[in-house]
């Protein structure tokens, strides 16, 4: 099969947990993770007879700041709709969604691409509730509902990716876009950011949408959600091969190697009998309101990259890193609030580099990142090496003591003296005369030769001027 | 002299308070009663004698001690089996609840409880209130104490029953499409719908969310107001009730009706009514012109749909507020291979015909290719409903109506032809897609004694107005 005369059209629907501290639609604790199951319940999101559902202001806010965030039109009257479907882990026999009227819609996300940047449009943005969850064990099924009514919102693309690798840079700037926002924490293993996945393959010399579409619903992880969309590239592209239309469907994943199978073929939409919830009045969110969580929108990770590259002259991929987690950005703004910004291209490739490779758990909590920056500038100034930086910075973050007192307590000063480098260098070219001997043929001996004093002078002696002395001396004797 | 359980609250209140009745003496005397009728009524599902004995005591025992009192204190009531009672069962009348034990109370109980009410008992009503007879119950059918080959009317069948011979000084019914009003009228009592929003339906189980409305039923116009006064407001556990303030009904009842303008609506009473009801009609508005009152005919033209759209939009609401009713965390469960078997069992084993009939017709309205057709051109109807309503109340301060446009009906006069018996209900269910307010008040009584109701309807949050005509009108 020759792949290449298939591309595949893929939209995305994205479920992320919000974390507020109530449910959606009650009081109950919205931070159920590892509690004990049905602790985390009460009447309404139990969907006993006579409950009725609240809705959650902040729930409320968070979407709505996700929705600006992503370029959306805010729809001045909202409202929630029940969508009807029944399954044990549904408890009202409906879930309490959005239909036509969704929080946001018609927004776009920019992601970078190798190509250069791309949009991906946003078809909506809307509000819902979660439902509880099924345990399947030894042949029955039990039932959790401490999930059940913990607010959701779900992002909708459209179907504006052709290849995997623009699905994981989006999925991952969403992720990070909310952790950015403080309105979830996304962390996918604990299933507060999920995916659903609409695929289907064309012949790459269309530009028609094939008329034909695979849901795979239930997607807890980005690598998996790679491994299904190749596996569906592969498995339509063939169906497709022999001649044949693959089927509408819904699949679902087998285990965490990608593997699908279908679930059933798609309802139609209606099949859902949406109306509006009446037990909810319509929702204003006029311009007023719109602007004041506008207001409370910080730097964005599209943002910030572009500062990072083009103000702060830091390389792309050192910027993609750091901008990677609140967390990291905000302990480097920190740090270079203090420094001169020349240092800061350098600091930053240390921070992405040498510091995100220390082990996070042995932190002493007396290490302050803006230390790194004495490091750098003992390195720049030839004081220390770059290796004697490297272990500075590993006993500073392990012991919380100052880089100058391990520089001076491990005597890792560059020696520059050049009366005793001179005479080390003589030392180690009487030492190795057929070194000596070979350098006119074979000018590697010069690497050799630094490095035989560098190891006699312990590593702390200034590669530069040591490199300069045993070339002049080379050269003398030659 | 009146037995107790033949006062009214209000009557029940002065003699305790003088000490000339105790609450215990009045519950007994009320549980007595039931003992009494309801092997003939059958107007209740569940009796509360223990504990609603243990509270009086109670109450009787803090009054000795001079202890401050709520407004209702020992004043024993019923209520219709929807609502959520902690502890006690709650069936909304159908076999798929049988033995439901409600891990909380609804809030217009916390209310009545707050204020030293006692519930004595739930009452029968038909299953969810989808009826207007009782007949749908799963508990069997409520007699009407004024003829019982007659039916209570519905579907808060019981709590009128129980009004009306005395279980309980007054009730607390639902109405989504006249249940409050119908067995009001039927059994002569006083029955308010109030305000959609102006009560909490927190607790209440849900038929059709958008017209549930929760009101009093009571022997008279000053107990309705004043039970109104306790439960009504703002519930942070319904986000559909009303941060209006809420007040004391009682106090402006007795002001003068002159000068005050009564509607007549020309189309309902086109609608095949009974000429005894019809001639109490008439009675009714030459006693209203005798107290000062100017009458004008009004025209809603769009009556002739309100049935249609109601029951398009109620059945819809309730297809899906019923699919909770699952047998998974409460009620009986069937057997079956799997969950789906298993639902399909407990649906259909648990619900009753009617039941069935509204959740596959609403099902259907909401389904694809038909909501446009029928839910949603429901929606528009309604809009230009409450437009038509607004409209009249812009002449006229209420409207008067029959509430029932027949006489109360033998059993299986109507059951048999499901759509007749929807017709019924032309005067009441026009109120619900609206929101507005309509009481129901004793206003005659045929040749051979059944009771006719009239229907005061106001304009949103109008309750007080209500209360003024209904009051002027039972006292002149």
């Amino acid at each position: 099969m020759q792949t290449g005369l298939y591309e595949p059209v893929i939209g995305l629907e994205i479920h992320i947990q919000s974390k507020t501290l109530s449910k959606m639609f009650c009081g109950c604790d919205a931070r159920y993770f590892q509690s004990d199951p049905n602790t985390h319940t009460c009447p309404v999101c139990l969907g006993l007879p006579g409950a009725l559902p609240v809705p959650n202001k902040a729930a409320i806010n968070y979407c709505v700041k996700l929705a600006i965030a992503l370029n959306c039109k805010i729809n001045e009257n909202t409202k929630f709709d029940r969508k009807n479907y029944f399954y044990p882990d549904l408890p009202k026999g409906f879930q309490i969604s959005q239909y036509d009227s969704p929080i946001g819609h018609t927004g776009n996300m920019e992601i970078p691409s190798p190509s250069g940047n791309k949009t991906v449009r946003i078809t909506r943005v809307h509000q819902e509730e979660d439902t509880g969850k099924s345990i399947h064990e030894n042949g029955e099924t039990y039932l959790d509902y401490n999930k059940s009514g913990v607010p959701l919102i779900e992002v909708v693309t459209e179907p504006d990716f052709n290849n995997k690798e623009d699905v994981t840079t989006f999925a991952k700037r969403l992720r990070q876009i909310v952790r950015y926002l403080d309105i979830s924490n996304a962390d996918m293993e604990k299933g507060e950011m999920r995916f659903e996945l609409n695929i289907s393959v064309k012949s790459s010399s269309t530009k028609e949408l094939p008329n034909y579409k695979v849901e795979v619903k239930n997607i807890g992880s980005i690598s998996v959600l790679e491994k299904v969309i190749e596996l569906e590239i592969e498995r339509q592209s063939e169906i497709l091969e022999s001649g044949q239309t693959p089927i509408q469907e819904t699949r679902g994943l087998i285990d965490m190697s990608g593997k699908t199978a279908s679930q059933r073929t798609k309802e139609a939409e209606a099949g859902y009998r949406y109306f509006p919830e009446p037990d909810i009045p319509l929702i204003e969110l006029n311009k007023a309101y719109v602007e004041r969580i506008k207001a409370e929108i910080i730097e964005l990770p599209n943002e910030k990259l572009a500062r990072y590259i083009n103000k702060l002259n830091i390389d792309r991929d050192i910027a993609e890193n750091i901008i990677s987690d609140p967390e990291t950005y905000q302990a480097f703004e920190q740090a270079i609030s203090k420094i001169d910004n020349t240092i800061v291209p350098l600091f930053a490739k240390w921070y992405a580099v040498e510091y995100f490779s220390l082990d996070q758990a042995q932190k002493h909590n007396d290490f302050k990142l803006e230390w790194l920056t004495e490091i750098i500038k003992k390195v720049e100034q030839r004081e220390i090496t770059r290796t004697s930086g490297k272990e500075v910075l590993l006993a500073s973050f392990t012991t919380g003591v100052m880089p100058d007192k391990i520089i001076e307590e491990k005597g890792l000063r560059v020696i520059s003296d050049s009366n005793e480098l001179e005479s080390e260098a003589q030392r180690v070219l009487e030492g190795n005369p057929k070194a000596v001997s070979d350098y006119q043929k074979n000018p590697n001996v010069l690497m050799f030769l630094v490095g035989q004093v560098m190891k006699a002078m312990g590593g702390k002696a200034d590669v530069k001027i040591v490199t300069e002395i045993v070339k002049s001396k080379l050269k003398s004797n030659g | 002299m009146k037995r107790p359980f033949e006062l009214t609250v209000k009557e029940a209140l002065e003699l305790m308070e003088k000490g000339e009745l105790t609450a215990k003496e009045l519950v007994t005397s009320c549980l007595n009663r039931v003992r009494d009728m309801e092997p003939e009524i059958n107007a209740f599902i569940t009796i509360c004698e223990d504990s609603a004995l243990r509270k009086a005591s109670q109450i009787d025992e803090a009054r000795k001690k001079g202890e401050i009192l709520g407004r209702l204190a020992g004043i024993p009531y019923t209520v219709k089996d929807v609502y959520n009672t902690e502890g006690i069962q709650t069936t909304a009348g159908s076999k798929i609840l049988e033995g439901y034990i409600s891990p909380y109370n609804a809030t217009i109980i916390e209310k009545l409880d707050g204020q030293d009410a006692i519930l004595i008992g739930k009452t029968n009503c038909d299953a969810f209130g989808f009826g207007s007879s009782t007949e749908n119950s799963a508990y069997g059918v409520t007699r009407n104490p004024h003829d019982t080959e007659r039916v209570p009317g519905g579907s808060s069948g019981g709590s009128g029953a129980a009004v009306s011979y005395g279980g309980g000084l007054f009730s607390i019914g639902e109405d989504t499409g006249g249940s409050i009003r119908c067995p009001a009228s039927f059994c002569g009592i006083v029955g308010l719908k109030p305000t959609y929003g102006r009560v909490s339906r927190f607790g209440a189980i849900a038929y059709a969310s958008s017209y549930d409305s929760v009101g009093p039923m009571t022997k008279d116009v000053y107990d309705n107001a004043l039970i109104l006064s306790v439960i009504a407001g703002k519930d942070s556990k319904d986000a559909t009730s009303s941060p209006l303030p809420v007040p004391d009904y009682t106090l402006e009842m007795e002001n003068t009706l002159k000068g005050k303008r009564i509607g007549i609506v020309k189309e309902y009473m086109n609608q095949g009514v009974d000429t005894q009801v019809k001639q109490a009609i008439d009675q009714a508005i030459e006693k209203f012109k005798g107290l000062g009152c100017e009458i004008a005919e009004v025209s809603l033209p769009y009556t002739e749909y309100a049935i249609a759209a109601y029951y398009l939009i109620g059945i819809s609401e309730a297809s899906s507020n019923l699919a909770r009713m699952d047998g998974i965390r409460f009620g009986p469960i069937s057997e079956g291979s799997d969950w789906q078997e298993r639902y399909m069992n407990t649906r259909g084993e648990n619900f009753g015909a009617e039941e069935k009939r509204r959740i596959i017709l609403g099902t259907y309205a909401l389904s694809e290719g038909y909501a446009d057709k029928y839910y949603h051109k429901a929606q528009q109807v309604r809009a230009l409903l409450k437009a038509d309503m607004v409209k009249a109340f812009e002449n006229v301060d209420i409207l008067l109506t029959p509430t029932m446009p027949i006489l109360p009906f033998k059993f299986g006069e109507n059951s048999s032809d499901p759509l007749k018996m929807w017709l019924l209900d032309a005067f009441t269910v026009t109120i619900n897609p609206v929101g507005v307010p309509a009481l129901s008040v004793p206003c005659g009584k045929s040749e051979s004694g059944l009771p006719i109701g009239m229907q005061l309807i106001g304009n949103h949050f109008s309750e007080e107005l209500l209360y003024q005509f209904a009051r002027n009108f039972e006292k002149a």
